[in-house]
C-alpha cells in the first residue's frame, strides 16, 4: 500500500530522517515508536506531503504523493491541533470534513452515534468551540475526524497523548476493530511502547532518523523494545 | 524586581517575529515612524501660528475642539492598543508580589507609543505658547492637564478592555456628537470649552484630571490585583458556541461547504469582525471626496479613485489576506481533498456579494448626485471583475500567518508586505484612473466611466483564467506557505 524509496530529509545539512526502504502492506496496522527528534512525525509530515523530501519518494498505494494529489481521497490524518479550525463547534467540523470526503450528514451523524462512547460526553452539543476545549478533547475529535469518508489509509501521529486512562483504552479498542479490517492501513505513532505493541501487529523504531528495528508483533515484542530504549 | 522584568520586555520586543524581518523592512519602518513624529511635530508647531493666521485664538479653539481629539484617541485606542495584561500568565507561581506584577503591567503601558505620540504634538505647541509669551505655569498646567487626560484615555482602555462592543459604540457616539454639531442641532464644545480654558486660565482647574487619573490608577490596580487568577482577569472569555448548519447554502455544492465556513469565520473571530468594521469605514471615504471637503480630492479623476474605495472595502480588506484566513488550519486544508477551485471559488463571490451589497448601502451618495453613484457603481464593476482577482492573486504570494483572535493587524501588517503583492496592488488604484482620465480628457466624462466598466466587464470574462493562473502559484508555493504559517506570531 505504501512504499517508502530511498527517502531522507535535511535541514542546514543536518539530516532528520532517512529511510532507503519500507513497505507497508494493505490492511497492516505500523507503529512508529521513537525518542523525541527520531523524525516520526517529519516521517507523516512527507508521507501527507506538507514538506518536501531532499531525496527519493513515498508511494501511496501506486501514487507518489508529491507530484500527485490523488492520495488525498483515501487518506485520512490527524497530526496536531493545527488540523482543526478552532472557531468551529465539534459537529460543524465534522459536517465540514465530511463535506469534504464526500460524506453527507446522515453519514456523519452514523459515525458520531458510533463513537458516542469514545466521546463521553464532553464533545457533542457541548456550546463550545473547538478552540475552547481542552487538549484532550481536540484530540478526540481530530482522530474521529479521521474515520469520516471511510478512508483507507489512516495517519495518526501520538493519538494517546494527552488522553485520560479511559479515553486511552477506548481508542486502542477503535484502532484494533481498524486493524481488523483489511482494506484499512493504519499507521501510528507513539512514545508509548506498550500502547503501540497492544494495537499494532507491526512495529517499527526509529532513532535519530533512521530506522533500527522493523518487527512484527508477538509476545516478545514489548520486552525486546523495552530492552532497546532502556537506559 | 523591575529590572528583570524590563530585562524580559527587552527580549520580547526584538526577538518578536514583526521585528524580526529584514534590514528594508526596517528601514521602511523607520521611515514611516519618522514621518509621523515629524507630521505631528509640524501640527504641534504649526497649529499656533495657522490659527493665529486665521484670526483665531490659538488656545482657545485648541481647547475648544480638545474634546473631539481626546474622544478620537479614546476610538483609536479601543481599536488597536494593546493590553499587555496577558502576558504576565506565566509570572504568578514565581516569588513575586503580586502588587508587583500588577506594577509593572500597568506602568508599561505608560511607555505605549500611543501615549507618547501626544508628546510630539502637545509638548512642541506648549513650547509654542511659551515663546510667544503665554504665562509659563498657565501653559505648564495645562499640558500636565492635558496629559493627564491622555492617561486616563489609557487607563480607560485597559480597563474596559474586555467589553465588547466598545469601538462600535464609541464611533457611533462620535458621529452622532460630530453629526449634531455640523448641522448646528447641539454643540458640545459649549460645554466642554469653558473647562478646558479653566484649565489655562485658572490655577486649580487641571487638578481635576490629575486627580481624576490617580484616582482611576488606583481603581484598575485594586481591579486587577483582585482578579489576578487564571479564572477571573487573566481567563480569557469563553464563548457560548451555536451549531449553525447554514444549510441553504447546500445546494451550492463545493462552494457552498466553503462559504459556511468561511461565513463562520467572518462571525467568530475578532480579527475578521475587525475587518468587516474597517471596510464599512471604507464606506464614507467617499465623503471627503464628495463633499468638497478637501479640495485636491474634488476633481472627477479622484471621483473614481473614492468609488473604488467605497464599494470595495471589505474585497480590500479581506482579499489581500486571502489564504492566511486559514492559516491557522493551513495543514489540514493541505491534507484534504479540496478543490482549489471550490475555495478560491467561495472566497471570491463573499467579495463579490459584499461589494454588490456595499454598493446598494452607498445608494446615499445619490444626495451628491447620480453622476457621484454612477462612479460608484462604475467602480464597484471594476472591483468585481478586476480587483477581485489582484487581490487573490496578491494574497496568493502573502504568507503571514493570521492571528484570528486578536484585532490588531487589521490595519496592515507589516509582515505582509512584500514587493510581489505591491506590484500586483498597484493597478487596483491606477489602472482605473488612468483609464477614466483618458476617457474624460479625450472625450468625456460618461466614456471615461465606460471605459473602466468595460475593463471590469473584461476582467469578469476573464474569471477561469485568473482562477487557473492563482490556482498555480498555490500549488508551487505550497510548501513554503506550509512553512510560513507554522511560525507564530
Amino acid at each position: 500500500m505504501i512504499q517508502v524509496n530511498n527517502l531522507s530529509k535535511t535541514y542546514n545539512g543536518t539530516t532528520v530522517l532517512k529511510i532507503d526502504y519500507l513497505e507497508i502492506k494493505k490492511g497492516e496496522s505500523l507503529g512508529l515508536v521513537g525518542n523525541n527528534g527520531a523524525g516520526k512525525t517529519t516521517f507523516f509530515s512527507l508521507l501527507l506531503d506538507l514538506i518536501q523530501p531532499s531525496t527519493g519518494n513515498i508511494i501511496n498505494n501506486e501514487v507518489q504523493v508529491n507530484t500527485s494529489e490523488n492520495w488525498k481521497p483515501f487518506t485520512a490524518s490527524f497530526l496536531d491541533e493545527s488540523f482543526l479550525i478552532g472557531y468551529l463547534t465539534p459537529e460543524e467540523y465534522f459536517y465540514f470534513i465530511g463535506d469534504l470526503r464526500g460524506q453527507n450528514k446522515a453519514d456523519v451523524d452514523a459515525l458520531l452515534a458510533k463513537h458516542e462512547e469514545f466521546f463521553n460526553g464532553e464533545i457533542l452539543k457541548n456550546k463550545k468551540y473547538l478552540r475552547d476545549l481542552s487538549k484532550g478533547n481536540q484530540k478526540k475529535v481530530g482522530i474521529i475526524a479521521t474515520l469520516i469518508g471511510n478512508p483507507e489509509v489512516i495517519i495518526l501521529d501520538e493519538p494517546f497523548a494527552n488522553l485520560d486512562p479511559t479515553t486511552v483504552n477506548r481508542l486502542k479498542k477503535v484502532i484494533k476493530e481498524l486493524s481488523e479490517n483489511p482494506n484499512i492501513t493504519i499507521l501510528v505513532s507513539s512514545h508509548d511502547l506498550q500502547h503501540t505493541v497492544e494495537v499494532c501487529d507491526r512495529i517499527v523504531a526509529l532513532n535519530k532518523g533512521e530506522l533500527v528495528k522493523d518487527i512484527k508483533t508477538s509476545e516478545e515484542t514489548l520486552q525486546e523494545l523495552e530492552t532497546f530504549f532502556a537506559v | 524586581m523591575f529590572k528583570r522584568f524590563i530585562y524580559l520586555e527587552w527580549k520580547a520586543f526584538t526577538r518578536s517575529a514583526s521585528f524580526a524581518t529584514n534590514l528594508a523592512l526596517k528601514i521602511l519602518m523607520g521611515f514611516v515612524a519618522i514621518y509621523f513624529i515629524l507630521v505631528f511635530l509640524a501640527l504641534g508647531v504649526g497649529a499656533f501660528y495657522f490659527l493665529r493666521k486665521m484670526n483665531l485664538d490659538p488656545i482657545v479653539t485648541v481647547n475648544k475642539f480638545m474634546i473631539y481629539y481626546i474622544l478620537m484617541d479614546l476610538i483609536i485606542r479601543f481599536m488597536l492598543q494593546k493590553i499587555p495584561v496577558m502576558n504576565i500568565r506565566p509570572l504568578l507561581i514565581f516569588p513575586i508580589k503580586k502588587s508587583t506584577i500588577v506594577h509593572f503591567s500597568l506602568g508599561k503601558t505608560i511607555l505605549s507609543f500611543f501615549n507618547l505620540l501626544h508628546g510630539f504634538f502637545l509638548l512642541p505647541f506648549s513650547i509654542v505658547l511659551i515663546v510667544e509669551g503665554y504665562d509659563v505655569v498657565s501653559v505648564l498646567l495645562w499640558f500636565t492637564a492635558m496629559f493627564s487626560l491622555v492617561y486616563i484615555n489609557n487607563f480607560l482602555n485597559v480597563i474596559l478592555s474586555n467589553k465588547d462592543n466598545l469601538f462600535a459604540i464609541s464611533v457611533g457616539f462620535f458621529a452622532v456628537l460630530g453629526g449634531l454639531h455640523y448641522y448646528g442641532f447641539f454643540n458640545i464644545t459649549d460645554y466642554t470649552a469653558p473647562f478646558f480654558d479653566a484649565i489655562f486660565n485658572s490655577y486649580w482647574a487641571f487638578a481635576i484630571p490629575v486627580f481624576v487619573l490617580i484616582a482611576l490608577y488606583y481603581f484598575t490596580f485594586q481591579y486587577f490585583k483582585n482578579d489576578l487568577y487564571l479564572d477571573a482577569g487573566l481567563n480569557s472569555k469563553l464563548d457560548i458556541a451555536k451549531t449553525e448548519e447554514l444549510t441553504w447554502l447546500n445546494q451550492f455544492g463545493t462552494i457552498g461547504t466553503f462559504l459556511k465556513n468561511d461565513i463562520k469565520l467572518i462571525k467568530r473571530n475578532k480579527r475578521s469582525k475587525t475587518t468587516v468594521g474597517l471596510s464599512v469605514m471604507f464606506l464614507f471615504y467617499g465623503f471627503l471626496f464628495f463633499t468638497n471637503g478637501i479640495e485636491a480630492y474634488n476633481n472627477p479623476v479622484m471621483h473614481i479613485f473614492a468609488g473604488i474605495f467605497v464599494s470595495g472595502g471589505f474585497l480590500i480588506t479581506f482579499g489581500q489576506f486571502v489564504p492566511s484566513w486559514d492559516s491557522a488550519y493551513y495543514q489540514l486544508m493541505m491534507t484534504q481533498n479540496i478543490p482549489y477551485k471550490g475555495y478560491l471559488s467561495s472566497k471570491w463571490w463573499l467579495m463579490v456579494i459584499a461589494t454588490i451589497v456595499t454598493t446598494i448601502i452607498a445608494s446615499f451618495y445619490l444626495y451628491f448626485g447620480l453622476q457621484v453613484y454612477l462612479t460608484i457603481i462604475v467602480g464597484a464593476i471594476y472591483n468585481i471583475g478586476v480587483n477581485s482577482h489582484l487581490v487573490l492573486l496578491g494574497g496568493a504570494y502573502t504568507k503571514t500567518p493570521i492571528d484570528l483572535s486578536s484585532g490588531k493587524g487589521a490595519f496592515g501588517d507589516k509582515k505582509a508586505f512584500n514587493i510581489k503583492t505591491m506590484l500586483i496592488s498597484i493597478p487596483q488604484l491606477v489602472l482605473p484612473v488612468l483609464l477614466y482620465w483618458v476617457g474624460s480628457t479625450l472625450v468625456n466624462a460618461n466614456v471615461g466611466l465606460v471605459l473602466v466598466a468595460s475593463v471590469g466587464v473584461l476582467g469578469f470574462a476573464l474569471k477561469d483564467r485568473a482562477f487557473t493562473l492563482i490556482e498555480k502559484i498555490y500549488k508551487s508555493e505550497k510548501y513554503a506557505t506550509i512553512a510560513a504559517y507554522k511560525q507564530k506570531g
